[in-house]
C-alpha cells in the first residue's frame, strides 16, 4: 500500500477501530459466538418434530375406565384417572392438556375441558373425540392418505436466520457506533480529536464503516453455520441478502450516531438504548412474526426501523424475490439511514 | 513583534440559573518564544481560557487571535501549526504507543515522524508496548508526544504534570524546555508554584476568571515587598493561641499570617528580623518550638493576593 494512502486519516482511523475491535476477546464472543448459540438454542427448542405424546386426564366416575382402556389402543396418549380437584389442578400448571369428564348428560356423553388457546390442547382434544367416536363405532365415510412434508425453507430455523441477521445488525449499530462513541466523549478522546485538524466526517466515516466491516464476517458464519448444522437455505440471490446488509448497516449506524450524539454517560446511552431497541426486539419479528399483534398497532411496527430489514431479508431467503418487488422496504431503511444521520449531524456533541 | 497569543476581554458565562461566569474579562498577551505560565486554583478560570486558546470552546465576548489567526475563520490553519494536552484524556488502552502516534500524525499535513515524537519523550522502549501496560507518567509523556507530532508552533498544556510522581514531573519539565529551546511557545497551566517559577518566564495567577497579576515569577515574588519568609512555632504557658498577625509590629516584617500551625512573616532582611522576634517572644513567655527560612514563592504571592492556597478548593461565589 502506497504511503500516503496509509497515512489518509480514514485509513488511519479504520484502523485502529478494527485492532481495538480484535483485542477485545469478549466483544469478539458478543459478535461472532453469541448469535451462533443462539442459533442452536432456538434451533433445537422449536425443532419441527412431530407431537410425540398427549397428556388426559380422565376425572373419576363409573365410565373412567372404559375410556382410558379406548384411549390407550393410541400410544401417542399418556391417560390418567384423577378426582376432579386433580384434574383441574393439572390442566391448569400445564401437566394435562386435556380432562375428559364421562356420562353428565343424556345429551353428551363426554365433555370436554381444555383451553383452546393452546395448540397441544386442541390438538389433545380433537385427538381423544376421534378415538372416542371410532369406539362408539363411527366409520369413516371417506378414504385419505397423508403424505409428510418437511421442505427445508418451511422450517422455524428457516424463519429464524433473517431475523437473527437483522438483529446483529441492529446490536452491531447501536454498541459498536452508539456505545463506543460515547465511551469515547467519556474519555476525552473526542475532544481530543476536536483539537487536531483531523476531518469530522473522516471520523464519523470511519466510526460507520469500521462497523459494516465487523458485521459482514458475522453474517457469513451465520449463514454458513445454519447451513451446515440445519440445511438452512437461501431461496433468493446472495447479491441481494449482501445488499441489505449493507443498508441495514448504514441505517442502524445512523440510528447508534444519533443516539450517541449528545449522551455524556454510560447510563444515558444504555438507557436510550434499550428505549430504542426493546420495542423493536418485540415488534420487529426477529422471533414471530409481527402479523400476530392487532391491525391498529400495525402502521406503527411496519415504521420500525428494523421491520423492513427483517421482511426484506425474510422475502429474499424464504421467498426468493428480487430487488424490484423490494422497493418499500428498501425506501425506508434508507430513509432512517439518512434522516438520523444528518440530524445526529447536526446535533453531535464532541465533548 | 508577533504574538503567538492576542486575546481581549475574553469573557465566558454558562447559561444557567445562576449563570456562571467562568471567565470575566481576560486580556492575554503571549509573545513567540515565551513559556507562559497560567497559575490558579481549580475553577478560576485557567481550563476554560486554554480551551477558548484552543479551540475547543466559543467565548461569550471578546477576541482570540493565535499565531496571528482567528477562530472564526482560520480554525484549520491554528490547528495545523498547534498541539494540545488536555487535562484528561484517556487514549484507547489497548492500541500500542507507536499506533497511537500514527493516528494523530496522519491528521496533519506537515509533522515530525511518529518515531521521532516517541524519541522526544524518550519512550523508544515502549513503542509497541499497548498503552494501558505504560505508567501514569509514561501515559502523560505520550499525552504530550500526540501534542508534538504536528511539529507546532505553539503548545498548550493544561495540568500536564497534576498528579504525577516527582521524577515523571522532572521528566516532562525536561521534554518542555527543549520545546522551548527550539523557540516553541508555550502556555502551561498548573497549580504547582514550583512548575511555573522553574519553566515560565512569566506568570499570570488567576481567580474568579480573572488575572490578578501578570509578571515575570521574580517580579511577583519581589513585589511582595520581602522575599524571605521567617515560619515559626511556639508553645504558650495555657495553650491559649497568639494572634494571627503575631510579630507584624516588629521593625522589618511587611506582613504576618498564619499558615496551619506555622506564623509566617514576611521581611526582607531575616538577619534582622530575627533577633528582634527572639527577644519579643522571650518578653512574652513563649517558648519557641521551630524556626526555619526560606526564599519567597508564587504560593506566598497567591496566598498575599487571596488569602487562600492554591491548592484550596475554589467555593463557587
Amino acid at each position: 500500500m502506497s504511503r500516503s494512502l496509509k497515512m489518509h486519516p480514514f485509513y488511519q482511523l479504520m484502523k485502529v477501530r478494527v485492532l481495538e475491535f480484535i483485542r477485545q476477546p469478549e466483544a469478539i464472543f458478543w459478535v461472532y459466538v453469541f448469535p451462533l448459540i443462539m442459533v442452536v438454542a432456538l434451533g433445537l427448542a422449536f425443532r419441527s418434530e412431530p407431537v410425540e405424546s398427549m397428556a388426559v386426564d380422565i376425572q373419576e366416575g363409573p365410565a373412567a375406565e372404559t375410556i382410558k382402556e379406548s384411549l390407550e389402543t393410541d400410544p401417542r396418549f399418556r391417560v390418567q384417572i384423577s378426582n376432579e380437584q386433580e384434574a383441574r389442578r393439572r390442566l391448569r400448571v400445564g401437566k394435562a392438556e386435556l380432562i375428559v369428564v364421562a356420562g353428565e348428560s343424556a345429551e353428551s356423553k363426554y365433555r370436554y375441558l381444555y383451553d383452546p388457546t393452546r395448540p397441544g390442547s386442541l390438538l389433545a382434544r380433537n385427538a381423544t373425540d376421534d378415538v372416542l367416536q371410532r369406539a362408539a363405532g363411527r366409520e369413516d365415510v371417506i378414504a385419505t392418505s397423508d403424505t409428510e412434508v418437511r421442505d427445508p425453507g418451511s422450517r422455524y430455523i428457516d424463519f429464524l436466520i433473517p431475523g437473527l441477521i437483522g438483529m446483529g445488525l441492529m446490536g452491531g449499530g447501536m454498541w459498536g457506533v452508539g456505545f463506543a462513541i460515547v465511551d469515547m466523549r467519556i474519555r476525552q478522546l473526542l475532544k481530543r480529536f476536536l483539537g487536531t485538524p483531523m476531518k469530522k466526517n473522516h471520523f464519523l466515516a470511519a466510526m460507520m464503516c469500521s462497523r459494516l466491516l465487523f458485521t459482514i464476517p458475522e453474517i457469513v458464519v451465520l449463514l454458513v453455520f445454519s447451513r451446515l448444522i440445519f440445511g438452512v437455505q437461501n431461496q433468493g440471490c446472495y447479491g441481494i441478502v449482501g445488499l441489505l446488509v449493507i443498508l441495514g448497516g448504514f441505517e442502524f449506524a445512523g440510528i447508534g450516531l444519533l443516539v450517541a450524539s449528545r449522551a455524556k454517560t454510560l447510563e444515558a446511552v444504555s438507557g436510550l438504548m434499550n428505549l430504542v431497541m426493546v420495542p423493536m426486539w418485540i415488534g420487529s419479528g426477529i422471533f414471530f412474526s409481527p402479523d400476530r399483534f392487532p391491525d391498529f398497532v400495525q402502521p406503527f411496527i411496519k415504521l420500525l426501523p428494523l421491520t423492513p430489514l427483517i421482511s426484506a431479508l425474510r422475502r429474499v431467503m424464504l421467498e426468493g424475490v428480487g430487488l424490484s418487488a423490494l422497493g418499500t422496504e428498501s425506501s425506508i431503511i434508507l430513509g432512517w439511514g439518512l434522516v438520523t444521520f444528518l440530524i445526529a449531524l447536526r446535533t453531535f456533541r464532541w465533548d | 513583534m508577533p504574538y503567538a497569543i492576542e486575546c481581549r476581554d475574553l469573557r465566558k458565562t454558562y447559561p444557567g440559573k445562576p449563570p456562571v461566569e467562568a471567565v470575566r474579562g481576560v486580556d492575554l498577551l503571549v509573545e513567540e518564544g515565551e513559556c507562559f505560565g497560567v497559575l490558579g486554583p481549580n475553577g478560576a478560570g485557567k481550563t476554560t481560557t486554554i480551551e477558548i486558546l484552543e479551540g475547543l470552546l466559543t467565548a461569550t465576548s471578546g477576541e482570540a487571535r493565535v499565531l496571528g489567526h482567528r477562530w472564526s475563520t482560520d480554525g484549520d490553519a491554528i490547528r495545523q501549526q498547534i498541539g494540545i494536552s488536555l487535562q484528561e484524556t484517556r487514549l484507547s488502552e489497548k492500541l500500542t504507543v507507536l499506533e497511537t502516534l500514527t493516528l494523530f500524525r496522519s491528521f496533519y499535513r506537515d509533522g515530525i515522524t511518529p518515531e521521532a515524537a516517541i524519541k522526544r519523550v524518550s519512550l523508544e522502549e515502549k513503542a509497541d508496548s499497548w498503552i494501558k501496560n505504560l505508567s501514569g507518567g509514561q501515559k502523560q509523556r505520550v499525552a504530550v508526544a500526540t501534542a508534538l507530532i504536528g511539529d507546532p508552533k505553539l503548545l498548550f498544556l493544561d495540568e500536564p504534570t497534576t498528579g504525577l510522581d516527582p521524577q515523571s514531573r522532572r521528566e516532562l519539565w525536561g521534554i518542555i524546555t527543549e520545546f522551548r529551546s527550539n523557540g516553541g511557545t508555550i502556555l502551561i497551566t498548573t497549580h504547582y508554584m514550583d512548575e511555573a517559577e522553574r519553566l515560565c518566564d512569566r506568570v499570570a495567577i488567576f481567580d474568579h476568571g480573572r488575572i490578578l497579576k501578570l509578571d515575570t515569577p521574580r517580579n511577583l515574588i519581589a513585589g511582595l515587598g520581602a522575599d524571605h519568609m521567617i515560619d515559626f512555632q511556639v508553645r504558650t504557658k495555657d495553650n491559649h493561641s497568639l494572634p494571627d498577625e503575631y510579630g507584624a509590629d516588629l521593625p522589618g516584617v511587611s506582613a504576618a499570617r498564619m499558615d496551619a500551625e506555622n506564623h509566617c512573616l514576611s521581611v526582607a532582611e531575616p538577619h534582622i528580623v530575627i533577633p528582634a522576634l527572639l527577644s519579643k517572644l522571650q518578653g512574652d513567655g513563649l517558648v519557641l518550638t521551630s524556626l526555619t527560612t526560606r526564599q519567597a514563592t508564587l504560593e506566598d504571592v497567591f496566598v498575599h493576593l487571596t488569602g487562600r492556597h492554591l491548592d484550596d478548593e475554589e467555593v463557587e461565589p
